[in-house]
């Protein structure tokens, strides 16, 4: 059998320098190549693997068909957002991990496929979708992350009037303000959210629920209401320093990059410190993005500080590999105890402390514990905190009856229904921060839930 | 989305005020919010108060000082012209209530935000006393609008061109010495007026409230870039605030803070009049 095709990257030395896109896709060659890998197999894994149940040896059969066409249409069956999942998706956590192939250590790569497909289909233009005729139905939908698009998508789809409320002043959630562009370019995401527009969804930015209107307000306006509103509320450790000049969350930091372009300062008004010596806190996507970005801002030094191993480590394989490649350094089972104060209340160096792995706890998993005595000083002037979200509360105001647990993540019943009778939520807000299709399937399932409570 | 601006005055020397249509924000801003505004698709997102509010007409009034490339760039807007982003109301509102008598004070640009708040106050039935001051006369503004809301109203200047030659914690200092028994302060303006005032009234026992401006991006506690310490304890201020207990802040903090883009803010500010002049706009 052909080894598993690469993904052609842009050179390391030049693309740290710079924001555009990493991974620059296969040709048709390499997809033909990377397809003809594919056994079809009778009862295939992979789809059990993938979140949203794509037909998986059905699109590739027609890549090898060179029917790019019937490949991209079957993608779009089950999954609305096919760019965006072919670039982010933890694929060897998912699909490719239950590919039979997978056993060899080469499963076929089904993200690289999809990717193919839906950037295949993006060049040659998509064909807008027709209309449905209305049911008179209406939904709101709150946030415009891949949750909120995927649910209003479905529920257009059914002829329903879909209204979504996002609070920033652009759509997309996370896959705007967070992953940076050199993952995922920006222009993807508007293309799909102009696709949802297109299905005669109305977008309404700059709309704070629980602010300009409140949950209960909305659900005697519209028939249902669904809640995407995701897991943004930064954690802090709680540490001392960590108020100084220069300590940023990862969520402000990449807001900035991203959401705002301060990596285009001063062309666009937002600025950003760009540090010399940059110390990102975490070890999953967030902070692998951090980290990536502080590096193309010009740092010289850039390193993950994490307090468990190198297979621990939650971020995707490609992404870490693509961070090491371009120079970051990782400070594994490392610990930040303090942050250090220069001059005008900057930061001045982290402090930290070796970690060794203890015995495994009650799930298995071996904790850290700190190795006395092996507190040193890390140089530092800019601190990007990565640990972790919580979902926003925001929502929560006047939204009488909400039941939520003690996370703070919003409680729902297996088709998404929340304690309330018209309102669904799903994604983040639900499961904590986790994955794009995750949160795009959990839209789904919501959606036809949704859609079975207005047939009623 | 577009909002457009109604009514556009220069109400003293580099203050402007203006009226945006945004019939949403309107009807559900209270006292003490704030809504954050962008010009177009390059610009910062800028917090400005809610300084008053009209929901039969729809619209929201912000007043506003030129400060760096955004408020300069606002204040050469006019009537008519379209803001891209109007996002709003910010915060948790004031918590207004009868209380007996309030002094409300007001410095600089300050002034702005106090004035919904000394009408919230006098409605719910309090006693309202009002102290505003500026550098000099012709930077102090809503003088008619406070003293018309106001049961009684102090003005202040530091070079002495109107009213009390000096700071308006001497007046609040006064009124407190003078035994009026006050139920609660509330001083907004300059974090060095908060920080001064809070001091001053600490010995008095009285409740003080101050209304923060650290740096903010979202406003919906998503970036935690506005956190202020209250109390020993992190708050973001978009969401907790803006309002604290003037006794609990750490000023020195949020001063660095609000210090910390100086270099770039001047950048950008150059930037934007080089490209003007190139142009041979303006
Ligand atoms: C930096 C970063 C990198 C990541 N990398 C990956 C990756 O490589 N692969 C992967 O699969 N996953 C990744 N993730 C996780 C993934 O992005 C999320 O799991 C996913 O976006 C969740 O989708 P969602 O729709 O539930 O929420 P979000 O994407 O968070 O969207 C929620 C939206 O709701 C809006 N909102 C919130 N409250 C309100 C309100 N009260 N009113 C109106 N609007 C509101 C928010 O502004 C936001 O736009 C990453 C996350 C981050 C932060
Ligand atoms: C809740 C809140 C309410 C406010 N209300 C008013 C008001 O009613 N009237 C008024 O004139 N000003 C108000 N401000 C301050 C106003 O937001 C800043 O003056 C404005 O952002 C300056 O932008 P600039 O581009 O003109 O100047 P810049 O050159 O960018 O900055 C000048 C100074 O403004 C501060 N600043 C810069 N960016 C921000 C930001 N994003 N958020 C907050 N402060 C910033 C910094 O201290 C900076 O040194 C408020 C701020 C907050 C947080
Ligand atoms: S959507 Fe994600 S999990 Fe599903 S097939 Fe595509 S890459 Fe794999
Ligand atoms: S399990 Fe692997 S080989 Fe089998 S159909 Fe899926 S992708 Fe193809
Ligand atoms: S401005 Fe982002 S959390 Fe307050």
């Amino acid at each position: 059998m052909a080894d598993r095709q690469a993904m052609p990257l842009q050179d390391p030395k030049e693309r740290a320098q710079n924001f555009d896109e990493v991974a620059l896709g296969y040709t048709d060659e390499m997809a033909l190549a990377e397809a003809s890998r594919c056994l079809e197999c009778k009862s295939p894994k992979c789809v059990d693997g993938c979140p949203v149940n794509i037909d998986i040896p059905g699109f590739i059969a027609r890549i090898k068909s060179e029917d790019f066409d019937g490949a991209i249409g079957t993608i779009k069956l089950t999954n609305a957002l096919p760019a965006v999942c072919g670039r982010v998706c933890p694929q060897e956590v998912q699909c490719e991990e239950l590919c039979v192939l997978a056993k060899k250590g080469e499963p076929v790569a089904i993200g690289r496929l999809e990717r193919f497909c839906a950037d295949y289909e993006r060049r040659k233009g998509v064909t807008p979708p027709v209309q449905p005729e209305s049911t008179g139905k209406k939904v709101a939908i709150i946030g415009a992350g891949p949750a909120g698009l995927t649910a209003a998508a479905d529920l257009a789809k059914k002829g329903h009037e879909v209204t979504i409320f996002e609070s920033l002043h652009d759509t997309g959630g996370v896959l705007t303000y967070g992953i940076p562009e050199f993952r995922l370019p920006k222009a993807i995401v508007k293309e799909e959210v102009e696709y949802i527009k297109q299905l005669g969804v109305d977008v309404k930015v700059d709309y704070v629920i629980g602010k300009i209107k409140t949950l209960d307000e909305l659900r005697n306006e519209y028939d249902a209401v669904f809640l995407g509103t995701g897991a943004g509320l930064p954690k802090f450790m709680g540490i001392e320093g960590e108020n100084l000049n220069g300590v940023y969350s990862a969520n402000e930091f990449l807001t900035r990059v991203n959401l705002m372009k301060a990596y285009q300062f001063p062309n666009y008004d937002t600025p950003i410190k760009r540090g010399k010596n940059v110390i990102v806190v975490g070890g999953g996507n967030v902070a692998m993005d951090a980290a990536r970005s502080a590096l193309r801002l010009g740092a010289d030094e850039v390193s993950i500080v994490y307090r468990r191993g190198e297979d621990e480590l939650p971020a995707r394989k490609e992404e870490i590999e693509n961070a090491k490649e371009e120079g970051i350094v990782f400070r594994l089972l490392t610990n930040p105890t303090r942050i250090l104060e220069g001059e005008n209340m900057t930061v001045n160096g982290v402090e930290c402390i070796k970690m060794e792995l203890g015995e495994p706890d009650e799930s298995g998993r071996r904790s850290p514990v700190a190795v006395e005595g092996s507190e040193h000083v890390i140089n530092a002037d800019i601190v990007i905190i990565a640990i972790g979200t919580s979902p926003n509360p925001m929502i929560f105001s006047g939204s009488e009856g909400l039941e939520t647990n003690s996370r703070g993540t919003i409680v729902v019943d297996d088709s998404g229904k929340t304690s309330l009778d018209n309102v669904y939520a799903g994604g983040d807000a639900v499961t904590g921060a986790a994955t794009v299709i995750s949160a795009m399937g959990a839209g789904k399932v919501a959606a036809k839930a949704i859609n079975e409570y207005l047939s009623n | 989305m577009s909002y457009q601006i109604v009514e556009k005055k220069e109400i003293a020397s580099s203050v402007h005020m203006m009226k945006i249509k945004a019939p949403d924000v309107a009807k559900a801003a209270k006292a003490g919010q704030f809504i954050i505004l962008r010009i177009d698709e390059t610009s910062e997102r800028v917090p400005l108060t809610i300084a008053d509010f009209d929901s039969n007409e729809g619209t929201v009034t912000i007043i506003y000082q030129e400060m760096g490339k955004t408020t300069k760039q606002l204040a050469k807007m006019s009537a008519s012209e379209e803001l891209q982003d109007f996002v709003g109301p910010l915060g948790t509102p004031a918590d207004v209530r009868k209380l007996g008598t309030v002094i409300l004070v007001g410095g600089g640009v300050g002034i702005a935000p106090v004035y919904p708040q000394v009408k919230a106050y006098r409605e719910a039935g309090n006693k309202v006393i009002s102290v505003i001051g500026a550098r000099n006369e012709s930077l102090l503004i809503l003088e008619d609008e406070m003293r018309e809301a106001s049961d009684e109203l102090h003005v202040a200047t530091d070079d002495g061109s109107k009213g009390h030659h000096g700071f308006v914690t001497d007046v609040v200092k006064n009124i407190l010495d003078s035994g009026e028994k006050v139920a609660r302060i509330v001083v907004i303006g300059p974090p060095i007026l908060m920080k001064v005032a809070a001091g001053m009234t600490e010995p008095y026992g009285v409740e003080t409230i101050v209304s923060l401006n650290p740096i903010m991006i979202d406003g919906t506690g998503m970036c935690g870039g506005c956190r202020v310490s209250v109390g020993g304890e992190t708050k973001f201020a978009c969401v907790d605030g803006p309002e604290f207990d003037a006794h609990k802040v750490d000023f020195n903090l949020l001063m660095s803070r609000l210090a910390l883009y100086r270099s770039e803010e001047s950048k950008c500010q150059e930037n934007h009049d080089h490209k003007c002049t190139c142009r041979g706009e303006h």
